[in-house]
């Protein structure tokens, strides 16, 4: 371990000012710090949803609400009727509604939208935003535009939080909770799944991941930690109205999270306190420059947006650690890999021999364009089969048809005897086929082990409570150890820790076949796994997969580099404009007339 | 409601529904061309209504020193990489354009008898000032990211409008204006009386998605901007700059928009802050749309008019918020009919 200040120990000493704060400061400051904390928890539901997901939220201001008006409804209403009474009068019963029904509204609105393409998403919840804010000014029972008023402070056991200090410390062990919360959950198998949405869905659904599934969780997530702020800020103010909660406070939160760092979970603190800060000196500073009153702020805030997203995409929090770093060391804590954690239980493997995946008359049609046509190939467990062509002879399309990504126009597609058709690559890879990418489709800021580890995504079963509360670390730790294993396995144990995108082009073709061998596959589908390599890297792979042939492994290869295919595969199918033209032994494919014509041309 | 009322009702609907319609087609255009998902459409709407209010009070038109500051940013964004590369012939042009381009507007402006010059004239100042700012926007905010994800260029999109919405508060201050009509004249069809400021917004309308139609299906530019919307890198390849096709697809998204502002000001008051609900009512149109047809968001728009126009008689209160959730089965209905695995550029 290389020298320097450890992490936990800066952590320590954040706590421990954290702790004191309210002791030392003015009630003005201890009241900002109050705001900051309530911000930087909606923040953070955004970090997880734009700078994790890479889908975004411009309503989160109206989930605040929907927090806020939630509690201060139950606890002043004197006339609720008797199938919520059981809630009137408790804040922490009213918590418990806001949450519930906040999940609820975020199901509904993440179910109309998250289907679609990213930008469908932002636009809903501008819509929702404007409609739910419009709705709190004018619905009777929320007290119009005046808001509502006589919210009972927060009780802890009987004693009131009624002072701003008081109610300090539980809004910031509810923004450390959710810190710690969405901390631990990007670090476990849950986490992968959704960092790897940003690696597009394709990738993520090859590796098993539901991703609809992930992007649904980030949302209720993020919206679930905007209803927590609602609540404390409700008892906190004593009084609510629509003000706080339309759009124009949407957008200050994602642009909290956008300033701050919108792919680090403190990002979302420095954003808070920078905006917040930043707020209320250009309140003050403005006005007076211009001679009258209004919120010229948010002029200093839209530029400051656009220079950001220019100059420092990442936001202020890697600036800050950069900074901090060349002066002060920090540690670099690498996880470590538990060699004694049980081996994850393995398929069963099929007899040699056996006929894996088997393709029969499929044909692929684009309009008029006839991609695949009446194409039948099968590979069998032992053995691997090259696909090869001249570019645009159908390859990749057929890679895609027994993949699941793409659905035959018709035409069957068996894998161990059952039909596949139109199921989709999660529930193939669920059977046992995996396979890599002819555009590498890595995470480039996530480590080798890390992206590994996403190939095993199938092979562990904790879900998003387990893994947000540390439930979860003993399947981590198998699922790390096999990913690791994998690593060793393709030779990349020196990069284990490095970022995947600082590698070779060549390596991270490599590191998408330890991904995929991560999933234990029956059979693998490598596109183009030899383009870029060197030619030693070539013997290594060529050296792999021989292993993995004598182990039983079925291997599909789509391949240009003809003295790598030769040498290496047990049968050839040779494609040209979508149809199969030659299929046989390495030696009889190369001596076939209509093969020699479709590479070299027709001999005159 | 009675069948006078309804017809009353109607007419509103229709009159506003094609103005957004207007709106519609220039959000589709830009994010087809672009993919900018355009949120400051709606203050080039505020910015042309509230400038032509401020010319026919006899106001000088603040808007004139945004567009000079613009044009300087421009100048130097452009100019300075220029001059590094020794090319300092291509910096007097800029400056022309940039830079003495506004200040003849200021010269104009103060020597003009701004307030008795006639509409035709005050019209044409305001497009003279607003118009210019969409290219220059685009160089200032979209071009040095041209090629982010779509989601950075909403985000991009959402800062740019706050920050326009504050410097529309700079220059028109808090409160709201209402234009003169362009014509006073009722016609009375049957038991409808029609307005002559229905019947210039429509019939402006009418023309200007005729023209644009012309404009694409018929000249070279709008070829042009068609096919970088269909492939980008196709386009590319075939000589078409993207940054002329930018820089287009936001000067004929500025017009649209300031044209919008000028014909909807004397149907209701504009306020500084106004243009973004009007803006995205366009959007609730491009959106059921799919933000690719131009028919469809046409015939959405004037469904959000007459949408919010009945509903402002029923439940006037919840007028916003029922045109707003109409995109809820909007988006159900699509993400129903959409069976297409996106995949992430």
């Amino acid at each position: 371990m290389k020298p320097g200040l450890s992490p936990r120990l800066i952590l320590a000493v954040f706590m421990g000012l954290l702790l004191v704060a309210p002791l030392t400061l003015s009630a003005f400051y201890v009241t900002l710090l109050n705001y900051i904390g309530l911000y930087a928890m909606v923040a953070l539901g955004l970090v997880l949803l734009t700078g994790v997901g890479g889908l975004t939220s411009f309503g989160q201001a109206a989930f605040v609400g929907l927090g806020a008006y939630t509690t201060a409804v139950l606890t002043t209403a004197t006339d609720l009727p008797g199938w919520i009474g059981w809630a009137a009068g408790s804040p922490w019963l009213a918590l418990l509604v806001g949450l519930v029904l906040t999940a609820a509204v975020a199901v509904l609105i993440g179910a109309l939208t998250l289907r679609l393409s990213g930008h469908y998403l932002p636009l809903g919840t501008i819509a929702w935003g404007i409609s739910l804010y419009f709705l709190f000014g004018t619905m009777a029972i929320l007290g119009g535009h005046t808001g509502l008023t006589g919210i009972p402070p927060i009780a802890i056991f009987g004693y009131e939080l009624r002072q701003g200090h008081q109610v300090y410390y539980l809004i910031w062990a509810f923004l450390l909770l959710g810190v710690f919360t969405v901390h631990n959950l990007l670090d476990s198998r849950e986490g992968r799944a959704i960092r790897a949405l940003k690696g597009g869905m394709v990738m993520a659904e090859a590796m098993g991941v539901n991703t609809a599934r992930s992007r649904m969780v980030i949302f209720v997530i993020a919206a679930l930690l905007a209803c927590a702020s609602g609540w404390l800020y409700a008892h906190m103010q004593r009084f609510v109205n629509p003000t706080p909660f339309g759009l124009h406070i949407g957008i200050e939160y994602l642009f909290m999270a956008v300033v701050g760092g919108a792919a680090h979970v403190w990002g979302a603190l420095v954003g808070a306190g920078v905006i917040t800060i930043l707020k209320q000196w250009l309140q003050d500073w403005l006005p007076a420059l211009f001679g009258k009153s209004g919120n010229f702020e948010i002029i200093v805030f839209g530029l400051l947006m656009v220079v950001i997203l220019h100059k420092a995409r990442g936001g202020l929090w890697p600036i800050i650690v950069g900074g901090f770093k060349r002066v002060v060391p920090i540690q670099v804590v690498h996880r470590q890999i538990d060699a004694n954690a049980v081996p994850l239980p393995q398929r069963e493997r099929p007899q040699p021999g056996q006929v894996l995946l088997e393709a029969r008359n499929v044909t692929r049609k684009f309009g008029g364009l006839v991609a695949n046509n009446n194409m039948s190939l099968d590979v069998r467990s032992g053995e691997i089969l090259a696909l090869i062509g001249p570019n645009g002879a159908g390859k990749s399309t057929m890679f895609n048809q027994v993949s699941g990504v793409d659905t035959p126009t018709s035409g069957e597609v068996l894998f161990l005897g059952e039909s596949v058709v139109g199921k989709g690559s999660r529930t193939i890879a669920k059977m046992g086929l995996s396979r890599t990418f002819q555009h590498v489709k890595l995470l480039p800021t996530m480590s080798v082990l890390e992206n590994v580890a996403i190939g095993a995504h199938l092979r562990g079963a904790k879900g998003v409570l387990s893994s947000a509360w540390r439930l979860d670390r003993a399947e981590e730790a198998r699922l790390l150890a096999e990913a690791a294993r994998q690593i060793e396995r393709v030779g990349l144990a020196e990069h284990m820790y490095d970022e995947a995108g600082s590698l070779a082009l060549g390596q991270q073709r490599i590191l998408e076949i330890a991904r995929a061998l991560a999933s234990d596959p029956l059979l693998l589908l490598l596109d183009e796994p030899a383009a870029g390599l060197r030619y030693k890297e070539k013997q290594a792979l060529g050296d792999l997969l021989k292993k993995l042939r004598g182990e039983g492994m079925g291997i599909l290869l789509v391949e240009h580099d003809m003295d790598f295919v030769m040498g290496l595969v047990d049968r050839v199918v040779v494609m040209e404009f979508g149809e199969k033209i030659a299929e046989g032994l390495p030696e009889e494919v190369q001596r076939n007339p209509a093969v020699l014509e479709a590479y070299l041309g027709g001999v005159e | 409601m009675d069948f006078q009322i309804a017809l009353i009702l109607g007419q509103d609907g229709i009159t506003n529904g094609a103005i957004y319609a207007l709106l519609a087609l220039a959000l589709v255009l830009v994010f087809a061309v672009t993919r900018v998902i355009f949120i400051p459409q709606g203050e080039f709407v505020a910015y042309g209504a509230l400038t032509l209010a401020m010319i026919e009070n006899g106001v000088f038109p603040a808007t004139v020193w945004l567009l000079l500051a613009a044009g300087v940013a421009v100048t130097l964004l452009d100019g300075v990489p220029a001059l590094r590369q020794g090319r300092a012939g291509r910096v007097l042009p800029l400056l022309g354009i940039n830079v003495a381009y506004p200040l003849l507007l200021v010269v104009l402006l103060k020597t003009l008898p701004m307030n008795d010059m006639g509409l035709a004239l005050q019209v044409l100042l305001t497009l003279l000032i607003v118009v210019p700012m969409g290219p220059m926007m685009y160089r200032i905010v979209y071009q040095p990211i041209a090629e982010s994800p779509v989601l950075v260029l909403l985000i991009v999109s959402v800062a740019a409008h706050v920050a326009m919405v504050g410097l529309g508060l700079v220059f028109f201050g808090a409160e709201g204006y209402r234009t003169p009509p362009f014509s006073t004249a009722r016609f009375d069809v049957g038991p409808m009386s029609i307005t002559g400021q229905t019947i210039w917004v429509i019939a402006s309308s009418a023309v200007l998605i005729v023209a644009l139609a012309l404009f694409f299906g018929r000249t070279l530019y709008g070829k042009a901007l068609r096919a970088t919307a269909i492939n980008r890198n196709g386009a590319r390849l075939m000589g078409i700059s993207p940054v002329f096709a930018g820089k287009a697809t936001f000067l004929l998204a500025a017009l649209i928009g300031t044209l919008s502002g000028v014909l909807i000001s004397p149907i209701t008051t504009i306020y500084y802050d106004s243009g973004f609900l009007i803006g995205l009512k366009g959007f609730v149109a491009a959106i059921i749309g799919g933000l690719g047809s131009y028919p469809i968001a046409a015939g959405g728009a004037i469904l959000v008019g007459l949408l919010e126009a009945f509903s402002s008689f029923w439940a006037s209160a919840y007028k916003e918020v029922i045109v707003f959730t109409l995109i809820i089965p909007v988006l159900l209905w699509r993400s129903l009919t959409s069976h297409h695995m996106e995949e992430e550029e």
